[in-house]
């Protein structure tokens, strides 16, 4: 364990792990609260063509994710604050987007080793640096939550209530879904852009069964998100396989455990 | 005559194609209990949102004493989509209406969330999910979540339509009394002449391009019955 620890990498991908796990398990509870996991998993699609063209540019991964997770999570919201249920074209965008993200990286010339590091993740190539910017937008997102909090839980968990008493919901959807959009490239470091709608749902989803006030579940989520990337991290040092893998599996386990617990509950 | 708290003045409001209102005239006097009764589509919503201003009268007006950032409303919708599987405690739900910025509750508004839970009967219930709730703990619970920041005047849509009898009752008495000891202006939507004429003190009967506008005393149910079409069922 110790040993693990006195490894750079490994503290740093525990140190930008830890702050991925906290905005996850916040974000997530709202956007379970909305229904917003389909067009999580897009942003997620979109944030690796964003990758690729980061590195097509020259630029780093993470900021051609933010771009284009940030300038289409505006897009897109407009799209469904209007109409809830455009799942068939955000499909279609989604598909653009991975040929997209293929295309740039083909041009870029980057080994095909490093695709599978933004899909999938990867705790090898984590520097100071990373940690710092995953740091610093992980305050700004936290911050702006801390901010916006009671309209966004109102709006999330009342949409009708936070309507008729003024809140001005559309904004309120606009500045969330760019939060989400953040979430998103910050989380793709670590599990890649592919499994990040686990850290962003599965938490949240598992939470809401366990506990009924709005801040219990976020404290619920981040635990479970924390669990998750710790743990996952502990077994992908000793075992040298994925840690997106590990990730992945703890979470489903919450979840279902969650399902279960409820199950019990009700049928009792 | 008390001085009025909304006045509706000559109020016209159109959709395209489809003229909801013409000529609409009323005051809700301070301390009013004032029933709005009228056929499905007559625009009694509509009506609600253009005193919310979320509707812009085609012409006419509507003044507010003494103005209409002074008057707090609470509003209990027509509709709210909240499902079986709705997470939230009936507590937490309630105080989501609280107007403060922080992300935690302050004293004060802890003890809003209390008279509100308190004077709605739905302090016992506190702690259960707000799915699992029956159709009138629902119905107190929204009455609770609109009066939380203690309104002048609190709107009800249809709030007793999902309701049975004694239900019905229970929900009004509650209305009644925030109405008297807490001098709360009620405007109530209903479907239910009985029900209106046992409550209220003023009436509103909208029929298309037509209204009646009174003393509940003076209203005759049989003579309503024709004017709106309503049944009392
Ligand atoms: N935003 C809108 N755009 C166009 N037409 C509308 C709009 N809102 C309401 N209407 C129309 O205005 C009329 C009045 O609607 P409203 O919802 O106010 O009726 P209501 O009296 O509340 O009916 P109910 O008893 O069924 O609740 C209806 O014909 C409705 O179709
Ligand atoms: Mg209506």
């Amino acid at each position: 364990m110790l040993a693990m620890f006195s490894l750079a990498f490994m503290r740093n991908a525990y140190l930008a792990g830890t702050f991925i796990a906290i905005i996850c398990g916040t974000i997530g509870v709202f956007v379970i609260a909305r229904n917003l996991s389909f067009l999580t998993h897009t942003l997620s699609e979109i944030g690796f063509a964003g990758a690729a063209f980061g590195i097509f540019m020259g630029w780093t991964a993470l900021s051609g994710m933010l771009i284009f997770t940030v300038v289409s999570s505006v897009i897109v919201g407009q799209m469904s604050v209007k109409q809830s249920r455009r799942e068939a074209s955000i499909s279609a965008i989604s598909a653009l987007f991975i040929g997209l993200g293929i295309l740039f990286l083909s041009l870029s010339n980057q080994t095909s080793s490093y695709a599978t590091s933004i899909l999938f993740g990867s705790v090898i190539g984590i520097a100071n640096t990373d940690v710092l910017r995953v740091a610093l937008l992980s305050g700004i997102v936290l911050l702006a939550m801390l901010g916006l909090y009671r309209p966004l839980k109102f709006d999330s968990f009342d949409a009708i209530g936070a309507r008729v008493s003024g809140l001005w919901t559309t904004a309120i959807s606009v500045v969330f879904l760019v939060l989400v959009a953040m979430s998103v490239s910050v989380a793709a470091q670590i599990v890649g852009s592919l499994l990040i709608f686990i850290l962003l749902t599965l938490p949240a989803a598992a939470a809401r069964y366990f506990v009924h006030t709005v801040s219990k579940m976020i404290f619920l989520s981040i635990g479970f998100a924390l669990v998750g990337v710790w743990v996952g991290l502990y077994l992908s040092y000793l075992t040298n396989l994925p840690v997106s893998f590990f990730i992945a599996s703890i979470e489903c386990v919450f979840y279902f455990a969650a399902l279960g617990y409820q199950r019990i509950h009700v049928g009792s | 005559m008390t001085e009025p708290l909304i006045a509706v003045q000559h109020l016209e409001i159109a959709f395209p194609n489809n003229q909801v209102f013409k000529d609409l005239n009323f005051d809700i006097q301070r301390g009013d209990f004032l029933t709005v009764i009228g056929e499905n589509g007559v625009g009694k919503t509509t009506l609600i949102r253009a005193l919310l201003g979320m509707v812009k009268p085609a012409a006419g007006q509507i003044k507010y004493y003494p103005n209409k950032k002074a008057i707090r409303v609470g509003y209990v919708p027509q509709f709210r989509n909240l499902d079986q599987e709705y997470p939230l405690t009936i507590e937490d739900f309630v105080s989501l209406n609280l107007r403060g910025w922080r992300p935690w509750l302050s004293k004060a508004e802890r003890r809003q969330v209390e008279t509100a839970m308190a004077v709605t009967n739905v302090k016992k219930i506190r702690q259960r999910p707000l799915g699992m709730a029956s159709g009138g703990e629902k119905q107190r619970a929204y009455l609770a979540q609109a009066i939380v920041e203690q309104p002048q005047l609190l709107i009800l849509d249809e709030s007793t339509a999902s309701l049975d009898n004694e239900m019905k009752y229970e929900l009004l008495d509650l209305v009644q009394n925030l109405n008297q000891t807490s001098d709360i202006t009620v405007f109530f939507v209903t479907h239910d002449l009985p029900l209106a004429k046992q409550y209220a003190k003023h009436y509103l009967a909208l029929k298309p391009g037509q209204q009646q506008f009174g003393n509940i005393a003076d209203m005759s149910v049989e003579a309503l019955k024709e004017v709106t079409n309503v049944s009392d069922v």
